[in-house]
């Protein structure tokens, strides 16, 4: 792994932006030695992270911002996602019941699930206007 | 370089065959969403979604997926799915879906599997 280092987009609040993002997030991460599986996770969770601001934070309205950084320390990666818009409460997540969702035919809150089970560690906190969601991942 | 999403239909018998190629994310699940909604018009219920081309799928393409299922059951069909990369398999693993899915190693597996239950 190389000394620590970090890089930032800014990016307005469309899934037009969801490939941008992700060739953003895998030039970063292919910087250093990970597989592919590492990889395909970690561009995974910075879409499903982005995409719940977009839906959820800004309700589908592209005329925001959001900010992502990414960035290593000592063998971990991680990555921070900054919003203004409406705060997620992580303590009132349900996990999603699979069967249950098919059958209501209900759709999403898959995102925070897979964001779980993909990277190690997920933070999110709010200060001001701004919220935060800071997910790590050991490489 | 990444691929932009595109879809190619085709007809085996009464079997329609949706092969969906490229990325798959919450940019163009719609996509997805009106070839099913287009198929359940048409009364084709009968559905394999051939993935060999699918490079990448996020939460948003699962969720198409999630809501005709139920619809299509009923209806006497079924969507099944075939030749995932281990990629895009892990990541429908991950939120449970070969319990609830039919997934096939590949089409003709998946294309007899409809025909013996016809």
């Amino acid at each position: 792994m190389k000394a620590s280092t970090s890089q930032s987009i800014n990016v307005s609040s469309s899934t037009e932006h969801l490939r941008e993002v992700r060739n953003f997030v895998q030039k970063f991460v292919q910087q250093f030695d990970v597989n592919k599986n590492y990889l395909d996770e970690i561009i995974l969770a910075v879409d499903e992270a982005y995409t719940n601001i977009i839906k959820h934070a800004y309700n589908n309205d592209p005329n925001h911002n959001v900010k992502i950084e990414l960035g290593t320390s000592k063998d971990t990666l991680w990555v921070r996602l900054s919003d203004t818009g409406i705060h997620f409460n992580a303590d009132e997540y349900q996990p999603p019941d699979l069967l249950k969702r098919i059958k209501n035919k209900q759709r999403g809150g898959m995102g925070v699930y897979l964001i779980n089970k993909l990277m190690d560690s997920v933070e999110y906190s709010s200060a001001g206007k701004t919220n935060t969601i800071l997910m790590r991942k050991r490489i | 370089m990444m691929k932009h999403f595109t879809i190619t239909k085709r007809q085996e018998e009464h079997i329609a065959i949706l092969e969906i190629n490229g990325e798959l994310d919450a940019h163009n699940a719609f996509q997805l969403e009106q070839q099913f909604k287009t198929l359940i018009e048409t009364e084709a219920y009968h559905i394999i979604v051939n993935c060999s081309n699918l490079e990448y799928i996020a939460s948003a393409g699962l969720g198409v997926f999630m809501a005709y299922i139920e619809d299509i059951r009923n209806l006497g069909g079924d969507i099944k799915l075939s030749n995932m990369t281990d990629g895009v398999y892990h990541v429908f693993d991950l939120l449970g879906f070969p319990s609830l899915y039919d997934i096939h190693r590949d089409e003709s597996e998946a294309l007899s599997s409809f025909k013996t239950q016809k």
